[in-house]
């Protein structure tokens, strides 16, 4: 087989590009979060920071199909892996012992199913504006940036400009206790999906052993712990009303007016 | 793992898988053994319950057993849920009824798996080992008389490594561990073993290509990394050898891709 064949055809290759994938939006969910932690700073740096991703252009785009590619990729790998592994099994033990595979382990299919369903919800919440849309940042007041949005000390965003107002937008989006609920539901899962997906694909990759298979655990579960409070810091803020909107937001609609 | 009545003899209920044929409905079915020694191992339980059903004009119960001793592989129950039975880096047939306490029920069913088709009761087919050793578990030595001993050095680290994956007694007990009925512990400790050594290092990537190509062919099922198979392997080979296998694939599928090749059809000056 040719070396395209032996990723997409052969076992060992399909869970490398598994782990490949997996790379790639782990370095996109944790890169995201730390994007979206500038929420707890003035909204200039939120909204500076949209706006500098909107500017990117086509290079949003590139990175926009880099992320479509790695996820279809993953998702396929993970459907054909499985279904193979449904037909390989066939007649399931009478008694069935789980000697030590770990729950993060066992519970992984499910856990990406639900990170699936929250991807599409979030994506129609904060980016396509089909969910929540009353308030949707192109529906609220553009904001005015008091000073310059900075990225490695170049201006990207001059001060004055006007930009989408995602920050409020964030705020509004988790003041429903629902939503803000279901994004710490699914971040806790998306974390412990993740808890599998970092040990493994070292494994996949032929770089674990039993030598530091211990401390590469604990990493794991270090990283993923953090990667969970990070994102749990943002709609939990919310919630329970640590974080409220900017000062001097005026914002269309009942909603805004009941908050004020 | 030794129960309090190590010395007094026990009696158990045998729930065993019974099935005639390879395409025969099978069913679980109770058999009691009474005032059993402790000291008595699985198999020996087994004969004793067999020559009972024998005299009863009953068919006895067909199992797959060989050395008796844990070096063979020929054993091949899931006992209470667990390939070889509870206790750790044993065979079926290294199991002692002490480890049971009295009145227990204790399901036996054969290895599950696709890959190995029942044949009857607790008897499996699992010649798809044998056909993935066929395709590169061997190495192409030189027949001839044995070479000086020291004319290969081989670092003690390597030869240690190539010998805890050599201690694969190829019985199956990681397909029927996991839940995906994949071989990879299997083939992992094939290639490795081979791979380790300079004998065999010369054949490494067409020998890791070739075996897990035919693991594919014989349905059995990927890895997902539980690590079940290494948990219940009666050698205790480590799922390390897992991942040396993916990297040697890995680096198999690459190198081939790109490395330069011969053009010439056969051997000889041209």
């Amino acid at each position: 087989m040719s070396l395209v064949g032996n990723l997409f055809k052969s076992s060992i290759g399909r869970k490398f590009l598994m782990a490949a994938t997996g790379v790639v939006l782990i370095g996109f969910v944790i890169g995201h979060l730390v994007g979206n932690l500038q929420v707890f700073q003035h909204p200039d740096h939120l909204n500076g920071y949209a706006q500098f991703l909107h500017n990117l252009g086509p290079w949003l785009w590139v990175a926009r199909i880099v992320l479509i590619v790695a996820v279809a990729v993953h998702i396929w790998a993970a459907t054909m892996l499985s279904l193979e592994n449904k037909q390989a099994r066939g007649a399931q033990p009478g008694v069935k012992l789980w000697i030590r595979a770990s729950l993060a382990s066992r519970a992984v299919r499910w856990t990406g199913y639900i990170v699936l369903a929250f991807l599409i919800y979030h994506l129609a919440h904060f980016t396509f504006g089909v969910a929540g849309k009353e308030h949707f940042k192109e529906r609220l007041p553009g904001y005015l940036m008091t000073s310059d949005y900075r990225v490695a000390g170049f201006p990207v965003v001059k001060q004055g400009t006007e930009v989408l107002d995602v920050h409020s937008m964030v705020i509004l989006g988790f003041q429903n206790p629902i939503v803000a609920v279901f994004y710490i539901i699914a971040v806790g899962l998306l974390s412990f999906h993740l808890l599998h997906g970092v040990d493994s694909l070292f494994q996949t990759f032929g770089l674990r052993s039993s030598r530091w298979s211990g401390a590469l655990r604990k990493v794991a579960v270090v990283v993923c712990l953090a990667y969970f409070l990070g994102n749990l810091l943002i709609p939990g803020a919310v919630l329970i009303g640590a974080k409220g909107l900017r000062e001097g937001y005026r914002g269309p609609g009942a909603h805004v007016a009941a908050a004020r | 793992m030794v129960a309090n009545n190590s010395q007094q003899a026990l009696s158990i209920t045998l729930r065993v898988w019974r099935q005639a044929g390879p395409d025969q409905p099978g069913k679980f079915v109770d058999y009691p053994a009474k005032d059993l020694s402790p000291h008595m191992s699985f198999l020996e339980m087994l004969d004793m319950v067999n020559d009972e059903l024998t005299r009863k004009g009953e068919e006895p119960i067909a199992f797959a057993h060989d050395c008796r001793e844990g070096i063979c592989g020929t054993c091949s129950c899931t006992i209470n849920g667990k390939p070889h039975g509870p206790g750790r880096g044993i065979a079926t047939c290294q199991l002692y009824m002490r480890t049971f306490h009295d009145g227990d029920v204790i399901v036996v069913e054969p290895f599950r798996a696709t890959a190995f088709p029942i044949v009857k009761d607790l008897v499996t087919d699992r010649s798809g080992f044998d056909k993935i050793m066929k395709s590169g578990g061997f190495i192409t030595a030189r027949a001839g008389s044995a070479p000086e001993a020291n004319a290969t050095l081989i670092p003690k680290e390597n030869a240690d490594l190539a010998m805890d994956a050599a201690a694969c007694i190829g019985c199956g007990a990681c397909v029927a561990a996991c839940k995906n009925a994949s071989a990879m512990l299997f083939v992992a400790a094939k290639v490795s073993h081979l791979g380790l050594l300079p004998q065999g290092e010369v054949e490494r990537d067409r020998r890791v290509l070739a075996m897990v190509g035919t693991m594919e062919e014989q349905g059995f099922g990927n890895c997902t990394n539980y690590y079940e198979c290494s948990a219940a392997c009666p050698k205790l080979i480590s799922h390390d050898f897992i991942a040396r296998m993916n990297r040697d694939y890995l680096k198999a599928s690459f190198r081939s891709a790109f490395q330069h090749a011969s053009n010439s059809t056969g051997g000889g000056a041209g």
